[in-house]
């Protein structure tokens, strides 16, 4: 089995758990709790599925009261509470344990209020982050942060995740979107931060709450702010000869002024695998950048005029610049069928360390060392304008020891990161895949902080056990949870 | 080795550690005995009597820029540094902070050098704040000292890190309460090339909010919205070729209204007066920082405006600033839903200067404090009261 441990299950927890099913489902409305092992099965892992474990019992409530009902007895009963929105984490920050209830949010999918003149949409946190988009769609508006997963991911699992996307660049993170929570404590107590106003006098909370990995507390709904739809937006894709070169182009742009809303990349081995599946026409060279702007379709062609002449400075392979709505898919048609493409290779484990943007190439180039060394294949394809990489390590998970191997050289593409002044990771969250790895990027003095605030929030540790903190570090505060009144 | 630094505006002595380690080690002994400290930059605020503290310690001595990469848009300075060697050597790149800070001296009447760390502590952002987001959204990364004088850091140099809980945004905008910045990690981005201002004369404060909302549901990305003394300002900003197509854009969208448009020069002056409050300064008189729901903007103004005084907008409305002698109960019952703080507090009580929290925010920030501070020395009395 793979190299991540869980902690064993209390079984004390398990022996009790027909009570706890029974004590829940007394104060929920029918339909609400499942506890069936065939229906349970469903919610045994998230996208890391590597790791799998199906958890005690599965609360789906409708209402954030609901929400605070199941809470407040699985605090009164001292019971571990994983919450969960989609289950697309990467990270495993969804994965169960067999003593845990899940409590999903995916149930929770109004919209509460569309304000254009104040430029905010309300939400409960179970809608999909694509679905807050088509709401705003007729209105001119769009809600930024766009990760690959927005037509499956939550905003729950976004907020816990603080996810990214193709957009960050120009818009920013989820953080940088959020302006409101309303969240359930671990004892089911109900708390709004934040809303409408454009900061607080108090302390930053709502900035604390997002990118907790549901460590602290459930969100149940979100204040959002909608940004207006940009006149137009076309890429063009450069074509380079050496990840250096690359490298250096994505540098000249980035200081030239311009703010290109996106700067992708993508290396030959994931160029190959992309040609193969889906016949992109792109340049067979060793790195391919795609670069979008925005804007009207004079402000468009002036932007690329521009990135035109940073380019050839460098001699690229080639530079195709997008004409028409046909041709900006083809260039981007490469790009969104590169984690499905990488899929037909074979498994894969996605990465997501982030780098300084003027360590890309010497990393790059440690990269391509360790994959001689570890005889694993990678590929990388990555939002180069803010340095967070994706290499895909290519295993065979029916191997024995492949997978060992394959996380033992993703470890050292993230010791790698964090020694080039980066960190783990850049937008999918530290669940349990690089939980272990925490130690590398904090001293004992960081990590205690981050607990002591834990217990702040769920002084009983009872909030999605074993994921951010290592194990051996947590402990200590996991005993003294353990007991507290 | 510690100076004792008699520059500050604070009638004691000042506390000015050289390195993290001292820095660390005099606040360790502070929270031995349970002693208060007043922490501050370059004392370019007033200095709050509500803080119960003999000892002031201030962070001007660790200074210097640590690493700047302006092919990386990051910034990397020690807490100290004054504000004006940053922006001078950002500005040789032709880059700055895009929340563009604004410069309190004048507004309030004070000397002296305001420091990054005072920047980030008080989360200070300007009219920009509306298009480019707050200080805290360009922090990538703090190094502080916690009030048990534990050396910690959080957050780092990159754009994007989402490892673990994100203590930067809870020290930004914590005015020094949670513990002491040694050194901070921020965005920079190129200063747009050209700019331009729709000036709109003679108009209300509705009319003004109508201008705005729709100003900024537009895709020319407006980053400057404010509004004194019966104008209404609109800024834009990009590559000259850009900045004609929107201003033609903007004006054909308004073609019912009279507009002066100011190029350049004269718009970086205009903006940079609005910024720095240049309209209430030379006064002593009370000045409310209050944050509103834009559309609730005039409503508000007309009950403040029942109480005496003079107003100004920014931030689309979202922001109104207050001059009026009136008292604080007054201001906040006008500020309804809104949050009012005092920045200037003129012969009003110290206890103004925030506003009340409600009972759960307030139990958990208590707590955060506590946890931070558990003897309850950085700063106390500003925050909590
Ligand atoms: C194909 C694919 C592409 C992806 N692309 C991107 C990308 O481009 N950018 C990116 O950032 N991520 C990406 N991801 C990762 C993932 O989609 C995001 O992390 C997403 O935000 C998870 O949302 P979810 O609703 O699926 O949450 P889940 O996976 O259910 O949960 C994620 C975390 O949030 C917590 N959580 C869930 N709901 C709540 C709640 N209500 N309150 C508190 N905590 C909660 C969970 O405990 C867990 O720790 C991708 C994933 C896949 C599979």
């Amino acid at each position: 089995m793979s190299t991540i441990a869980m902690p064993e299950p209390d079984v004390g927890i398990l022996a009790r758990a027909p009570q706890i099913i029974a004590a829940l489902e007394s104060v929920l409305s029918a339909g609400t709790v499942i506890s069936s092992p065939e229906e349970t099965r469903a919610y045994e892992c998230d996208a890391l599925t590597a790791y799998r474990c199906p958890p005690l019992a599965v609360v789906l409530p409708r209402t954030t009261e609901e929400v605070a009902t199941a809470m407040r007895v699985c605090h009164e009963l001292r019971v571990p509470v994983v919450p969960r929105g989609a289950g697309t984490s990467l990270a495993g920050g969804a994965l169960p344990t067999a003593d845990s209830v899940i409590i999903g949010t995916m149930r929770l999918r109004e919209i509460l209020e569309v304000d254009t003149a104040n430029r905010y949409i309300r939400v409960q946190t179970g809608i999909t982050n694509l679905a807050v988009s088509a709401e705003l769609e007729a209105e001119g508006f769009f809600y930024a942060p766009d990760p690959s997963s927005q037509l499956a991911c939550t905003i729950a699992g976004n907020i816990a995740m603080n996810s990214g996307g193709a957009h960050c660049l120009k818009y920013g993170v989820t953080t940088n979107n959020l302006m409101g929570v309303r969240i359930v404590m671990a004892t089911g107590d109900i708390v709004e931060l934040g809303g409408p106003l454009l900061g607080t006098s108090g302390l930053d909370l709502i900035g604390l709450i997002c990118g907790s990995e549901g460590q602290l507390a459930i969100v149940t709904e979100a204040t959002l702010r909608i940004v207006p739809k940009p006149e137009g937006a076309r890429p063009v894709l450069i074509g380079f000869d050496s990840a250096e070169t690359a490298g250096e182009c994505v540098g000249g742009i980035i200081r030239s002024g311009l703010l290109p809303v996106a700067i992708e990349y993508m290396d030959d081995v994931c160029l190959r695998a992309v040609e193969a599946f889906v016949k992109t026409g792109y340049p067979n060279c060793a790195a391919v950048l795609i670069v979008e702007v925005e804007g009207s379709e004079a402000e468009i062609d002036h932007q690329i005029a521009r990135i035109r002449l940073i380019a050839e400075e460098l001699n690229p392979v080639e530079f195709r610049a997008s004409r028409t709505a046909e041709e900006s898919l083809a260039i981007w048609k490469g790009r969104k069928s590169a984690f499905g493409a990488m899929g037909r290779l074979g498994d894969y484990l996605c990465l997501d360390g982030t780098v300084p943007v003027s360590k890309l190439p010497h990393t790059l180039k440690r990269i391509g060392e360790l994959s001689k060394a570890y005889g694993l294949e990678v590929a990388n394809v990555f939002h180069a304008g803010d340095g967070n990489m994706h290499p895909l390590i290519l295993f065979n998970a029916n191997a024995p020891g492949e997978l060992e191997r394959a996380e033992e050289f993703g470890a050292d593409i993230l010791r790698l990161c964090v020694d080039a002044g980066g960190c783990l990771t850049g937008e999918h969250g530290v669940g349990i895949e690089k939980r272990d790895l925490m130690t590398k990027q904090y001293t004992a003095d960081d990590l205690a902080i981050q607990m002591e605030i834990k217990s702040v929030f769920d002084p009983a540790w009872l909030l999605n056990p074993a994921k951010v903190f290592p194990l051996e570090v947590s402990q200590p505060h996991r005993e003294a949870a353990a007991r507290c009144p | 080795m510690t100076f004792t630094d008699k520059q500050t505006n604070n009638a004691a002595a000042a506390v000015s550690p050289t390195s993290e380690a001292e820095l660390a080690g005099f606040i360790a002994e502070r929270h031995a005995r349970a002693a208060p400290i007043r922490v501050v930059g370059g004392s370019t605020r007033f200095q709050s009597e509500a803080i119960a503290a003999d000892q002031t310690l201030t962070s001007r001595r660790l200074s210097g820029i640590v690493t700047y990469e302006p092919g990386a848009l990051t910034l990397i300075a020690r807490a100290g540094t004054p504000i004006e060697e940053i922006e001078a050597a950002v500005a040789a790149e032709g880059q700055a902070f895009a929340f563009e800070p604004m410069d309190h001296r004048k507004v309030l009447n004070t000397k002296g050098f305001p420091t990054v760390g005072g920047m980030v502590s008080a989360n200070i952002s300007g009219p920009r704040r509306i298009h480019a987001g707050a200080c805290r959204d360009h922090l990538l990364g703090v190094r502080f000292v916690d009030g048990r004088g534990r050396v910690i850091k959080n957050g780092g140099r990159v754009m994007k890190n989402v490892t673990g809980l994100d203590l930067g945004k809870l020290l930004c905008g914590s005015h020094g309460t949670l513990g002491v910045l040694t050194e901070v990690a921020l965005k920079t981005l190129p200063v747009a090339e050209s700019q331009q201002t729709l000036a709109f004369h003679d108009i209300s404060v509705e009319a003004a909010i109508e201008i705005f909302a729709t100003a900024l549901a537009t895709p020319f990305e407006v980053s400057g919205t404010a509004f004194r003394s019966g104008t209404a300002w609109l800024r834009i900003e990009g590559l000259s070729p850009q900045v004609d197509y929107r201003r033609e854009r903007l004006s054909a969208l308004f073609r019912d209204r009279e507009i002066d448009i100011v190029n350049e020069t004269d718009s970086r002056m205009l903006w940079r007066g609005l910024r720095d409050l240049h309209h209430f300064a030379g006064s002593n008189v009370p000045l409310w920082r209050i944050l509103v729901k834009a559309s609730e903007a005039p409503a508000v103004v007309a009950r403040l405006n029942a109480l005496g005084g003079d107003v100004s907008l920014d931030w689309g409305g979202g922001l109104i600033w207050f001059e009026s002698s009136a008292n604080g109960s007054a201001v906040r019952n006008a500020a309804g839903r809104g949050q009012a703080m005092l920045l200037r507090r003129g012969t009003l009580p110290n206890s103004d200067s925030f506003p009340p929290e409600g009972a759960s925010i307030a139990r958990l920030s208590a707590a955060l404090r506590q946890t931070f501070d558990p003897a309850g020395i950085l700063n106390p009395g500003l925050m909590d009261k």
